[in-house]
């Protein structure tokens, strides 16, 4: 068969890659670009361990065609981080020992990104809806919870 | 060995006309959209090759148009889309809690109501709700469109009325007046992320305090969702009253036709669709009044 040609934005540089029809976007991004850092944990959108940006948009990059990325913008866990060094998810995961085994954690981080785009000062609440379809089986959920108040906090009173 | 193509067609004539072609050639279709449903069965075992047709593509796939002359919500409008948009969440805040209650927030930013419709899972959660509002389907044919109400849509677990060689283009739905509401209730063990064991969606108009129109669907209590004309008619007429939202619900359960399972025996879901009608009755009502 032969594999099809596909023109995206990734973490904001123009790629190309190739794919098959049926290969999903995580497996493109993991196999294809060698960007790892988006995790495989169910392979069937329950978990929220590929969780990517498309064009803004929150979604499991498991359930998402490789060929489907044609002309959109996406950002994974590798595009986070700034010139500057870490984002405030990311410090705030750090400080609040927000991870264990840390598979669950680049999927945590793009969606609490996507969360903080949205709402800027979310309560507990809403930081638990919204990450409901992320699973974390190590922290209890309660430091997560905790290191996106408080990354919340840091964005929008920066230092 | 047949093997996986993928094609995004850039009108509804391509569309079709692609269709038949793999008909003719004796190829198996299948439409994606959101891809929710369609990338977790491509990843089930037994599951066969097949030419995927992407309709997110389309422009009229992509409509989504709330005005007084109607709603239309296209076959490629995500979840996500729908419930931020603020016009809908007046209109039919029944349906969009139904659409709400569908998987994550990431699934949300990709899967379609009428993903979910064409899915034709009996616990469907947006399917019960769509029935109640009184949706309509706009089919894409060989020939042009066709209609068929969203009761009519489903035929059987996994089922649906597309013919081969059409696909569902979108949702025609009226523009509900202040004295419409509807409203969406389900009841799972758990608060998210979880299938329903019974839904009842509901739509209601009511002037000077007496119930002028209802409709009634239940969801996830039989092979498919369906209409309960009796609920309806027991709510006609009525100020609403105990006695009323007591005789749909007893309708309700009436017209279910449940199975036993891990999420609950046959008499349970009976007993809560009736409890879910009552309870989706008086909150449609409370919608009104507060309007």
């Amino acid at each position: 068969m032969a594999r099809l040609q596909v023109e995206t934005v990734i973490n904001g540089e123009p790629r190309e890659f190739l794919c098959d029809a049926n290969q999903s976007m995580l497996d493109v991004l993991r196999d294809e670009l060698g960007l790892t850092g988006t995790k495989e944990g169910c392979g069937t959108g329950d978990c929220g361990a590929c969780s990517v940006l498309v064009d803004d948009r929150l979604v499991c990059a498991c359930l998402m065609l490789g060929v489907e990325a044609s002309g959109k913008n996406i950002e994974t866990i590798e595009g986070i981080a700034g010139d500057e060094g870490l984002h405030p998810l990311q410090r705030q995961f750090l400080e609040n020992a927000a991870l264990q085994c840390g598979i669950c954690t680049p999927g945590f981080i793009v969606a609490s990104k996507a969360l903080l785009a949205k709402h800027p000062n979310p309560d507990e609440e809403t930081i638990r809806y919204w990450l409901a379809g992320n699973l974390c089986r190590c922290t209890g959920y309660d430091k997560i919870v905790r290191a996106v108040q408080d990354a919340a906090a840091e964005m929008s009173h920066p230092a | 060995m047949e093997s996986y193509a993928y094609a995004a067609p850039g009108s509804v004539s391509e569309t079709v006309a692609l269709l038949a072609q793999n008909a003719s050639e004796g190829r198996q279709t299948q439409i994606l959209a959101g891809g929710t449903d369609v990338l977790v069965q491509m990843r089930s075992s037994g599951h066969t090759p097949r030419a995927i047709v992407d309709i997110k593509t389309l422009a009229e796939t992509n409509r989504l148009e709330v005005s007084a002359d109607g709603i239309y919500i296209g076959a490629a409008v995500p979840s996500a889309v729908i419930n931020e948009h603020p016009l809908l969440q007046t209109a039919l805040p029944g349906l969009l809690e139904a659409a709400d209650l569908i998987g994550s927030t990431q699934i949300q930013g990709r899967a379609t109501i009428c993903g979910n419709l064409c899915n034709a899972s009996p616990a469907g959660d947006s399917i019960p709700a769509m029935i109640a509002a009184g949706a309509v389907c706009d089919i894409a044919t060989p020939t042009g469109t066709r209609e068929v109400a969203v009761e009519d849509f489903v035929v059987g677990v996994g089922r649906n009325a597309l013919a081969p060689g059409e696909f569902l283009l979108g949702l025609k739905l009226a523009m509900p007046n202040a004295e419409t509401k509807d409203a969406y209730l389900r009841f799972t063990p758990r608060t998210e992320m979880d299938i329903a064991v019974a839904g009842v969606g509901v739509s209601l108009t009511v002037i000077g305090g007496q119930c002028t129109n209802a409709r009634v669907a239940i969801g996830a209590v039989a092979p498919t969702a369906m209409l309960v004309p009796e609920a309806a008619q027991a709510l006609v007429g009525t100020d609403l009253n105990g006695d009323a939202l007591h005789r749909a619900g007893e309708a309700c359960k009436s017209a279910a036709s449940p199975i036993s399972d891990k999420r609950g025996t046959a008499e349970y879901r009976k007993k809560v669709v009736a409890v879910l009608c009552r309870r989706a009755v008086a909150l449609a009502h409370q919608r009104i009044q507060g309007a």
